[in-house]
């Protein structure tokens, strides 16, 4: 390994784990799941301990798009307007199980998983998720934001 | 008025414009011809004695596989009205072939049906005669079918639709 390798590697690491703790998210709340993200964001469980403690509610200046609750087709093309104006990095977590597949909403009205939209990196199942189980999505997310390649 | 006079009063309008009636603990039913709806209606409004002031709710029933209706009318378009005034309530009824689904509107009558009529019209397929602006309600215009009509497949996938550039 080179000498300029060791040190892009090395600045990758530092840059991951300073991103990782400084995750801003946009929560696109449309349905019941929200009570449940409000109860894992507020203080007894308390994501600020993740560095993910402030929501912003500008998709221009959030890193991570939390889309919490059933999506309908008539919705989605918002969701990806929204996801569109995010600024790279960008990460996206599907909260609950009919933003996951759709979950039992088998009807002409529900997308079936958002990622026929947009792509997603944690997904989070449940109805509604525990919030000890989305506390654990975003672990896994912070693992993913520090092994990634850093693009900056 | 209690349900048997409000029936008997529709009965006497329209004649044989009204199929068949009936009234079961308050719930009061006419069965009409879609010739004489319009003309119901705008009597139910106007008529001293009944002062139906305000259009409740329209909607309609696809009895493709309602047992012992297969082979009738499809579909059935029905009006609920109010009294505000004298607190009483009457339903009507129309049946529609499939072949054959429109009725005239009542946007005339009451603004509401504007609405009320379009998302019949969205989840039925029913056409409204004279409505001034029948699009979809609620769902989105690239939609294809009538998703509450029962030969509509549970399991069939619209295409997605993105941003609208």
């Amino acid at each position: 390994m080179g000498v300029g390798a060791f040190f892009t590697g090395k600045l990758d690491e530092a840059i991951g784990w300073a991103r990782k703790f400084s995750i801003f998210q946009y929560p696109f709340v449309t349905a019941c799941c929200g009570m449940e993200y409000m109860a894992t964001a507020c203080s007894h469980y308390d994501v600020d301990r993740f560095g993910a403690g402030l929501p912003r509610f500008s998709p221009r200046q959030a890193d991570v798009l939390f889309v919490v609750g059933t999506i309908s087709h008539k919705m989605a093309p918002v969701l990806k307007r929204v996801y569109d104006q995010m600024c790279e990095p960008k990460w996206v977590v599907a909260f609950g199980v009919c933003t996951c597949t759709g979950g039992f909403y088998n009807n002409y009205a529900t997308v079936q998983g958002i990622d026929t939209v947009i792509p997603v990196d944690v997904y989070i199942p449940g109805c509604p998720p525990r919030p000890e189980s989305v506390i654990d999505g975003l672990m896994k997310l912070q693992d993913k934001i520090a092994a990634g390649a850093q693009r900056f | 008025m209690d349900g048997q006079a409000i029936l008997a009063r529709l009965r006497e309008r329209a004649g044989n414009g009204v199929l068949e009636t009936h009234d079961f603990r308050g719930d009061s039913t006419a069965v009409v011809t879609r010739e004489s709806i319009l003309d119901l209606l705008t009597f139910c409004r106007d008529d001293a004695a009944l002062e139906f002031d305000l259009l409740v709710d329209i909607t309609a029933v696809d009895n493709l596989k309602f047992p012992g209706r297969e082979d009738g009318p499809r579909f059935e378009v029905v009006y609920h009205l109010y009294s505000t005034v004298q607190n009483h309530r009457v339903r009507l009824k129309v049946r529609v072939e499939e072949d054959d689904a429109h009725v005239p509107t009542a946007s005339v009558l009451w603004p509401i049906a504007n609405w009320l009529e379009r998302e019949v019209w969205d989840m039925f397929g029913v056409r409204f005669d004279g409505h001034p602006d029948l699009r979809r309600l609620l769902l989105y215009e690239e939609f294809i079918g009538h998703p509450l009509r029962k030969d509509y497949p549970i399991e069939r996938r619209q295409p997605l639709i993105g941003p609208k550039v």
